[in-house]
Parts: C-alpha cells; sequence; structure tokens
C-alpha cells in the first residue's frame, strides 16, 4: 500500500518535471541569455547518467573502475556511425572508404516516416549500450578477479587502449580515425513541425534518456540483484558464503554500469553534435568520479545533484569568471581565463573538506525529505542536530581509519 | 543414520604451516557435533575448508554422501607436502567449488569475527542471504516480474527473524545491535540459505553467561525443531559439554581425540593439551 502511494508521487513527480522541460524547451531559444541553461541541462543529464552508472559500479558494487571514458567512448561512436545519413558519409570520411553504410533513423524513416526517425535513434542509442556492453563482459572477465587498486589501474589502462584504437588509421573507414565524426542525428536538430508551429525536443530528449534510465537504475538498486551488489560491496567474503556467486555479480554490475556509460557516450555525442575519440580522456573519468564523491558514494540522488551542481557551476554560473565579470563586479585583470578553474577547485576542496561523506552521504533525497517530514522541516533545532551528529560520525570514522592506517 | 558430512584425510598446508593435518572426521545427519582446541589448533581453517574458502592441499570431503571438494598436492606443493595418504586422491578429478556452490547445496556458516553487511538493515542481511536461490533474472528483478517470489522471501525473513527472536529489530542496521545479537542475526542469516547442515564458529564468543545458556538452548532447538545438522566451534566448555553428541579435538592441526562428552572429559591427553592449558 505504502509503496504503491509512493510510487505515484515519484511517477506525478517526474512527469511534471517532464513536462516543465518541454515547455522550456519551447519558450527558450538557444541565442537567448536563458540559453545557457538548455545547454546546461543538456550536458546535465549527460553527465547525471553517466555518474549514476558509475555510482552503480564504484558505490553500490564497490569495484573502483576507472574506464568510464573508454565506454563512453565506446557510446558516443557507436551511436555517431549508425546515425549519420547517407548523403553526409562521404563527406564526412573525408580520407577514408566508409565501411559501415547504414543508419537506423534513416532507414527506418523510409519505411515508417517520423516515427521511424525515433525508433532508429532509440536503437541506435540502445546499440550504444549494448556494444560497451559487449567489451565490459570481455574485459571483465579477466579483470574483475584483481583487487581495489589493480582494478582501478587495469580499467584505467583499457581506457586509454580504447581511445588510442578508435584513433588508429587502419580503423579510419570504421571510426574516421583521428578525425571527428559530425553531421549525424543530434539533440540541436531534434525538431517537429506541425502546421505552422515547430516543436522544439532539444533537451527534452537527453533528459528523457536520463530519467529513463536513472528509473531502471534505481529498480535495479533496489532489486534483489541491487541487494546482492550491495552484500559484495559491504563484504565479499560474507556474500559468497550466503550464496552470491562473486564473479556473476561482479561481471552483472560491471556489464549493466557499461551499458549506461555506453548511453551515456551516445547522448554526449547527441548533444555535443561531435564524436571525438581525443575528448574521452580520463580526465573525464575523473570529472565523473568527482561528481559521484561530491553527491555520495552510494546515493543516486547524490550523483544526480554533484553531476548537476558540477555542470552548472563550471559551465555557466562560473562563467564570469573567465570573461571579466562576475556578480556584477568587473574585473578584468583578475577574472581572465583560467580563474573558473581555480575558484571552482577551491569550492570542490570546500565541499568535500566539509561533507566528507558528499552532499547526500549514502542517503537517498526521498528518505531525506521523509525524515525532515517527521521532524517539521530541515532547518528545526533536531534536525540540526541531526546533520551534526552525520558529521561527527564522518570525523570519527576518519580518524578510525587513520588510525587502523597507523597500525598496519 | 546418513552421513551428513565427511571429512577424509584433509590437510591445509599454508607454505610450511600445517594449519589442518590429515583431519578425517564424520558428523551424522541430526546431530550436534562439536570441534574443540586450543588457539591456533586448526578449526577455523577446517571450516574454511570444509566451506570453498580454502582449497584444501589434500584430501576429500564429501556432503551427504556425494564428494563436493577433493584436492591432492600439486605444483610447488608436491615437493612441500609432509603427509601421508595423498596417492589415493591422484588418480580422480579435483573438485574445489566456490563457497556459494557448497552453500547453495545445503550447507551455510557464521563467523567467528562477525560479518554481517553493514550497511545493511538486520531485515535486509537475512533477505540478501536468499538471493542465491531466487530464480529471477535480472530483467524480471527490475521491471518487478519477480514479485510473487519476492513477497514469499520477505515473509519467510519475518519468520525467521521471529524465530531468533530478533523481529523487533528488524529495521535498525545490523552493526547498532549488540555483540550476542548480532551472533544470532548470524544464525539467522545462514538459516536463510535454506541449509541442511549450519557450521557455527564460536557463536558463543563475546557473550555473558546468561546469554550463552539462551543460545545453548536455541541451538538445541535449531536441532530438534528445524531438524539441521549442526557443527560447531566453541570454546565455552559447558556450552559444548551440554549439547554435543560428539566432540572432536584438534591440536596443532591434528586430531588428538574424539568421543561423546563423558569420554572427551576423562581423556589425558585432551587435559594436557587444551583444557590444562585453559586452567592455568
Ligand atoms: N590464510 C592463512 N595463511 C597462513 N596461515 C594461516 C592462514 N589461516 C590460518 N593460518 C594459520 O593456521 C593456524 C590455525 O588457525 P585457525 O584460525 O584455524 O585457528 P583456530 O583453531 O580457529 O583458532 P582460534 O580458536 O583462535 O580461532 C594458525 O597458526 C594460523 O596462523
Ligand atoms: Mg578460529
Amino acid at each position: 500500500m505504502k509503496k504503491t502511494k509512493q510510487n505515484y508521487t515519484a511517477l506525478i513527480a517526474v512527469l511534471i518535471f517532464m513536462s516543465v522541460i518541454f515547455v522550456l524547451d519551447q519558450l527558450i531559444k538557444p541565442t537567448d541569455s536563458l540559453g545557457m541553461l538548455l545547454t546546461v541541462l543538456q550536458k546535465g543529464s549527460v553527465y547525471a547518467l553517466a555518474a549514476v552508472s558509475m555510482n552503480l559500479l564504484n558505490g553500490f558494487t564497490g569495484l573502483f573502475s576507472l574506464g568510464h571514458a573508454g565506454f563512453m567512448l565506446i557510446g558516443a561512436y557507436t551511436y555517431a556511425i549508425f546515425t549519420i545519413p547517407s548523403v553526409e558519409r562521404d563527406n564526412v570520411y573525408q580520407y577514408f572508404d566508409a565501411a559501415i553504410r547504414f543508419s537506423f533513423p534513416e532507414t527506418f524513416s523510409q519505411a515508417l516516416g517520423p516515427f521511424g526517425t525515433v525508433l532508429g535513434v532509440a536503437v541506435a542509442v540502445i546499440l550504444a549500450g549494448l556494444i560497451a556492453t559487449l567489451f565490459a563482459y570481455l574485459i571483465g572477465l579477466p579483470v574483475l578477479k584483481l583487487k581495489s587498486d589493480y582494478l582501478a589501474i587495469a580499467t584505467l589502462g583499457f581506457a586509454e587502449i580504447i581511445r588510442a584504437i578508435f584513433q588508429w588509421e587502419k580503423l579510419g573507414p570504421i571510426t574516421n580515425g583521428s578525425n571527428l565524426l559530425k553531421s549525424f542525428v543530434r539533440t540541436s536538430t531534434m525538431q517537429l513541425t506541425i502546421g505552422s508551429v515547430t516543436l522544439s525536443f532539444s533537451t527534452f530528449v537527453p533528459v528523457l534518456i536520463a530519467v529513463i534510465c536513472i528509473t531502471i537504475i534505481v529498480l535495479l538498486v533496489n532489486s534483489t540483484y541491487g541487494r546482492a551488489f550491495k552484500a559484495v560491496r559491504d563484504d565479499e567474503v560474507a556474500a559468497e558464503a550466503m550464496g552470491i556467486n562473486l564473479a556473476h555479480t561482479k561481471q552483472l554490475s560491471f556489464c549493466i554500469s557499461s551499458f549506461f556509460a555506453g548511453i551515456a557516450g551516445a547522448m554526449m555525442a547527441m548533444v555535443l553534435s561531435i564524436a571525438q575519440a581525443s575528448n574521452f580522456k580520463v580526465s573525464m573519468t575523473y570529472e565523473i568520479l568527482l561528481m559521484v564523491v561530491l553527491g555520495g558514494i552510494g546515493s543516486i540522488t547524490g550523483s544526480v545533484i554533484g553531476a548537476l551542481l558540477f555542470i552548472f557551476a563550471s559551465e555557466w554560473w562560473l562563467r564570469g569568471l573567465d570573461s571579466g565579470t562576475f556578480l556584477g563586479i568587473n574585473a578584468p585583470n583578475v577574472f581572465r581565463n583560467g580563474f573558473r578553474l581555480v575558484v571552482f577547485s577551491v569550492i570542490i576542496m570546500i565541499v568535500v573538506l566539509f561533507f566528507s561523506k558528499g552532499i547526500m552521504g549514502d542517503r537517498e533525497l526521498p528518505d531525506l525529505i521523509r525524515s525532515w517530514k517527521k521532524n517539521g522541516g530541515p532547518f528545526r533545532k533536531k534536525n540540526r542536530e541531526n546533520l551534526h551528529n552525520v558529521l561527527d560520525s564522518a570525523q570519527d570514522e576518519s580518524e578510525d581509519h587513520s588510525g587502523r592506517r597507523a597500525k598496519s | 543414520m546418513r552421513k551428513a558430512l565427511e571429512l577424509k584425510n584433509v590437510t591445509m598446508q599454508f607454505g610450511g604451516v600445517v594449519a589442518v593435518d590429515n583431519l578425517s572426521m564424520e558428523v551424522n545427519e541430526g546431530e550436534i557435533v562439536a570441534l574443540i582446541g586450543p588457539n591456533g589448533a586448526g578449526k577455523t581453517t577446517a571450516f574454511n575448508v570444509i566451506t570453498g574458502v580454502y582449497e584444501p592441499t589434500n584430501g576429500e570431503i564429501d556432503f551427504f554422501e556425494k564428494t563436493i571438494v577433493r584436492n591432492h598436492p600439486q605444483g610447488k606443493m608436491k615437493k612441500m607436502y609432509k603427509g601421508e595418504c595423498a596417492e589415493y586422491y591422484v588418480n580422480q578429478p579435483v573438485l574445489a567449488p566456490t563457497p556459494d556452490k557448497i552453500t547453495l547445496r545445503g550447507m551455510a556458516r557464521t563467523f567467528q569475527n562477525i560479518r554481517l553487511w553493514k550497511t545493511q538493515t538486520v531485515f535486509n542481511n537475512v533477505l540478501i542471504a536468499m538471493h542465491g536461490h531466487s530464480t529471477a533474472n535480472v530483467f524480471s528483478a527490475i521491471f518487478r516480474g519477480n514479485a510473487n517470489e519476492e513477497a514469499a522471501q520477505r515473509l519467510k525473513v519475518e519468520k525467521i527473524l521471529d524465530t531468533v527472536g530478533l523481529l523487533d529489530v528488524k529495521d535498525e542496521l545490523a552493526t547498532s545491535l549488540p555483540y550476542g545479537k548480532q551472533r544470532r542475526l548470524e544464525i539467522a542469516r545462514a538459516l536463510a540459505t535454506d541449509p541442511e547442515m549450519l557450521l557455527l564458529d564460536e557463536p558463543a564468543a563475546g557473550m555473558n553467561p546468561q546469554e550463552t545458556l539462551e543460545l545453548t538452548e536455541f541451538i538445541g532447538s535449531i536441532r530438534r525443531d528445524l531438524k539441521k545438522t549442526i557443527l560447531l566451534i566453541e570454546h565455552h566448555m559447558d556450552l559444548v559439554m551440554d549439547i554435543s553428541d560428539r566432540i572432536y579435538v584438534l591440536d596443532f592441526g591434528k586430531l588428538i581425540a574424539n568421543g561423546t562428552p563423558e569420554e572427551i572429559q576423562k581423556n589425558q591427553g585432551v587435559i594436557d593439551a587444551y583444557l590444562g592449558v585453559a586452567e592455568d
């Protein structure tokens, strides 16, 4: 009973949210002063999914992997390659003879009209996830046997190798070598004209994909498999002794995480209108990891909040720090190129220092709101005490850590 | 009466250290058998070999008359192994299943140094232990195609928590419980895997006399009401003498005696090696 009511509340919240996005999409033109909001929402949804999928592996299963950018790259390329219209293909593959001459949206739209285009994009996005999963499966077989630090190094190495392979001239007919892929179906051209009205879906589509994928991840985390992931994270030996197959469970988490990383990569291509291997560096993985840590390891809502804050701050709110004017203060000598990054890094350090478990810890927003409701608002004394307790216990834990380190 | 568990010439050698040395023992269905011995005698190591955590250096383990583990010295262990009886297993296939496989065949254990899933509630700790037996694939689990199965599991969790007397704390974090209750929760979790046989590693460690008495009664009821076979390691002699049908005594990895509680209490070798030490 209680569960179904919660589900309805969540569903209604999502519907309202999507309607707002839809309206924003129509009201704001990319060239407006608020146009930045749309860009940031698009990028934010890409990174939100990337962060949540990384959290599934690093936070919920306790497998510290740093291969995320690699899987996103695979997703981005798969999506791009399979949605380039045939008229553009020779133009895109300037120096190569394109090997794959097939576009899902194009093929499907010939048979089904505009609906075929939508279907084609959906198929290409899912294929992006599947190819990333295939790679994850093959790499997971040897790599997931490794323990924490070694796993991180091995996956990091994999991501770098993938990047090199995709830029390899010999694969040019497929990947276009070190040149970028473009002209495929992208969000900026996602429009539908009915009679005299043109509806834009540039923001709606990436947000929708992110919402669907994150919903699936939430359902997974709360299912029997999600609980098995957490058991593996909390105590591998106990999990195995209680009948949980470690190899299968880790492989499953790795594959699912990579599936959604692949989809995030496809969204990235869609939003940026280009796909280029050199963009998917280790630094991208670090950025995503930072979002996960900021939001709280083991919290889905935390990862979403972390990703949105990160993107909003770095791409929008702090922009002025690079271009002369910030908060109405005009000081071109201070606020010049690069200053934004300095301020941004300081903010992140402060957040990490004061919220050592991230903004959300390992809790989810609905749980937090419920506890606020019980105690009458977040700023009531009792809740403030709660916050203090959380901070105290966080401190205790860090002391505990250093203590143990010192002993060993 | 069937044999629930049989160890034949089981040796576990870590480099030069022989933690379990040519151990042969058996537990019949429905029995409570104790494995005792001084600290470092190799009791926990024997449990780890039986449950698949370690691959034995040599020997064979049968569970309800089917061989589940078998090994003989290989590679560099061939040179280092000093035991006897290695020849017997050489020509037979090696069996080394992972612990989860053995658990799913009906053998569940608890840990000497409590290993609960610490971010999870009491309820979830028991529920997760049923994952191995759930038939849902990941897709049906995500889209709740297994709702019936999960509802049945949740009902069963409540029942198990009721039997161990932890139903009133089911929503608390496992690690927030006092020591004694955490040990009970470990037993509850092991029961959730639907075992034929339970291996309890020092279930009374850290308990006060009152709690120990309750636990003794509880272990008896697991055998009586739930019809489980039990092998337990314990240092509390009152508990051991009270509920065991038979006792095996290990010292430096070697079996030094076995028999009924009365026989063991009179055995001079045991008194010297173990009880004598305890009285010092
Ligand atoms: N993984 C391992 N590697 C090397 N030596 C080990 C390992 N595990 C156990 N040992 C050694 O095997 C011996 C037996 O240890 P074990 O933990 O089985 O003792 P125990 O009988 O359970 O003792 P206690 O009553 O203290 O729990 C010890 O000397 C221990 O150091
Ligand atoms: Mg022990």
